[in-house]
Order: structure tokens, then C-alpha cells, then sequence
């Protein structure tokens, strides 16, 4: 897995929120664009491209773009 | 001491009552006095459901409602009624802009397609008497509102509005009532699966405060709507929707 191709990959899921705000430090929750339903396409966007099932419980436990890059991975 | 709502002498089929609302419908109606036959894919939970439930002569049909060979062994194998509560369904949460066409196939096949073969096959093969009551479980979801999140199940359930409205319109004239209840949240085991999915910011959009008499629904809630339309209370009502919400359509 590659962290700058997973970081196009949820950016890709955001529609308002400028690409250059997306980096590793990135704390996805804290961005105005978080919401119910981007939190569902991010899941949705690991299953489509990494084949991996992630939950809403494992958003909740990971911080910044690279912890949850770092979680799938361990997947 | 008359009872219009009393279930006496009326055999019922109930798909997905091996849990949930499903499970809720069969035990009530059993209390109401109905020969219930159980429909879900699981004998031990059905066995659990039938554990629960009073009177004698109830019966276990276990089958995949997702394959028409399925379908058509149940219609096969099920005795003559007087009522059906069509309630098996699954849950699916996805956004729009990720559907597969697959996922799509089976949440339909499950939650509209199968109650509307099932109803063919009980007309076709003459397994419903005159007078026979349908009744199937939808949602608020689809019919009245939308929900974010899980439009596909939204659409499912419309779809299967779709079908009520004109099946009750074609199969008055054999004296076959088909009617809807549409509930608003109700905690079961479906709704667990769909949070473990559910990122948390979804599920606190669906706040307690979404309804008014501050509480979610139980099975029983809906058991005692679809009561009330399997019983000769409702002899004279066909092609309607019950909503059972808790008042969430208020707002």
C-alpha cells in the first residue's frame, strides 16, 4: 500500500475540501467536511480499493490519515 | 366476550421470524389465538422463536427467500391461509456514488422481489382463501422520507410500495387484502449488523429526539398493526399503509 495514492483515494471521497489539506498528519474528523456520510464513503472506498472491511468503530479509534492508512494496512 | 382482532382459527405465514420484528408478529399472533407458520433460513432460531410463542400447531418452513427454487418449495409446502406477514428483509448501507450492481441485485431480490413472488405463488397455486390477509413490513424509509446512507433499502422498500398498490387493486376481486405497515426505528438484531457498519456520526443522526414519543419501536409495537390488519377488524381495508413511528413523521 502507498500512503500518497491512499491519501488521493479519501480525498477523492471529499468534494469541498481543497486536496492540499489532505496529509498524513491530516485529523480527518476535525475537517468541516466530515459528516455521517463521508465517514460511510471512506469506508466504502477501502472496501472498493484496498478489499477491506473497516467500520465506523474503527474511524473512531484512528486520528490522522496515516493511523487509519497504517490500520488498513495491518488488515 | 367478542374480540374482532382475535386471530381464532387463522393460519398464518411469517417469513423472517427467526428474530426482530418478524419473530415479534409471530409471537403475538400466536397469542391472539393464529396457527403460525415460521419462515427464515435458520431452524435453530426459528425453533427458538416457536419456543417462545403459545398455542399449539405451528409449524417450521425454513427457506432462502433469495432464490425462486426457494420461493416456490415454500409456496409447495405451506398449508392453506388466512394471512401472510411478509417481513423477511436485509439492511444495506452504501452511499450513492459507491453502489454495485450486485449489492443492488440482492437487497432487491430480498426486499421486493421475494414478497411479491411469494404472493404470485400463494395466488397461483391457491394456497390463500377468500378473505386471506397480506400484509407487508416496509419502512418510513423510501415511502414517506429518505434516509442518507442506505438508499438502497430505501429504494427496495418503495419499490415494494409499488407492487402493494396495484396488487391490491388486482386481487380485491379475489377478496385478498394486501396492506403495508411502515415502522420508524425498531432495535433489532438487523439494525446491530447495519452499526457495525454505521460510522457513529450516522447513527447520531437518527437522534431520540427524532421522536416525539421518546422512544424507538418495539416488535410488539408493529405485531399489534399487523394484528389488526390480519384480523376481520380490517376486513374492509385494502392497499394501505400503517405508519407506526412513534410520531417521527411529525417533523
Amino acid at each position: 500500500m502507498d500512503i500518497q495514492e491512499f491519501i488521493d483515494n479519501f480525498a477523492a471521497e471529499f468534494d469541498d475540501t481543497p486536496v492540499e489539506d489532505f496529509t498524513p498528519e491530516t485529523e480527518f474528523k476535525t475537517l468541516d467536511e466530515w459528516n455521517s456520510l463521508t465517514a460511510l464513503s471512506i469506508i466504502a472506498m477501502v472496501g472498493d480499493n484496498y478489499n477491506k472491511t473497516i467500520t465506523g468503530a474503527d474511524l473512531r479509534a484512528n486520528k490522522t490519515i496515516l493511523d487509519l492508512f497504517n490500520f488498513v494496512a495491518s488488515l | 366476550m367478542m374480540n374482532p382482532f382475535s386471530l381464532e382459527g387463522k393460519t398464518i405465514l411469517v417469513t423472517g421470524s427467526s428474530s426482530g420484528i418478524g419473530r415479534g408478529i409471530a409471537i403475538e399472533c400466536s397469542k391472539m389465538g393464529a396457527k403460525v407458520i415460521l419462515n427464515g433460513r435458520d431452524v435453530e432460531r426459528l425453533n427458538e422463536t416457536l419456543s417462545i410463542m403459545e398455542g399449539e400447531g405451528h409449524q417450521i418452513l425454513a427457506a432462502d427467500i433469495s432464490t425462486q427454487e426457494e420461493i416456490d418449495r415454500l409456496v409447495a409446502e405451506v398449508p392453506s391461509l388466512d394471512g401472510c406477514v411478509l417481513c423477511a428483509g436485509i439492511p444495506q448501507v452504501c452511499p450513492v456514488k459507491h453502489f454495485k450492481r450486485n449489492d443492488i441485485e440482492d437487497i432487491f431480490s430480498v426486499n421486493a422481489i421475494a414478497p411479491m413472488m411469494i404472493t404470485s405463488g400463494l395466488v397461483k397455486k391457491k394456497k390463500i382463501r377468500r378473505g386471506c390477509s397480506i400484509v407487508m413490513i416496509e419502512s418510513v424509509s423510501g415511502v414517506y422520507v429518505g434516509t442518507k446512507g442506505d438508499v438502497s433499502y430505501n429504494a427496495s422498500k418503495a419499490a415494494l410500495n409499488g407492487f402493494l398498490k396495484g396488487a391490491a387493486l388486482e386481487l380485491a376481486t379475489q377478496g385478498i387484502r394486501i396492506n403495508a405497515i411502515n415502522p420508524g426505528l425498531v432495535p433489532t438484531n438487523i439494525l446491530n449488523l447495519t452499526n457495525e457498519m454505521f460510522a457513529e456520526e450516522h447513527h447520531t443522526d437518527i437522534m431520540m429526539s427524532s421522536y416525539p414519543l421518546k422512544r424507538y419501536g418495539t416488535p410488539e409495537d408493529i405485531a399489534y398493526g399487523a394484528i389488526y390488519l390480519l384480523s376481520d377488524a380490517s376486513s374492509w381495508v385494502t392497499g394501505i399503509n400503517i405508519v407506526i413511528d412513534g410520531g417521527y413523521l411529525l417533523n
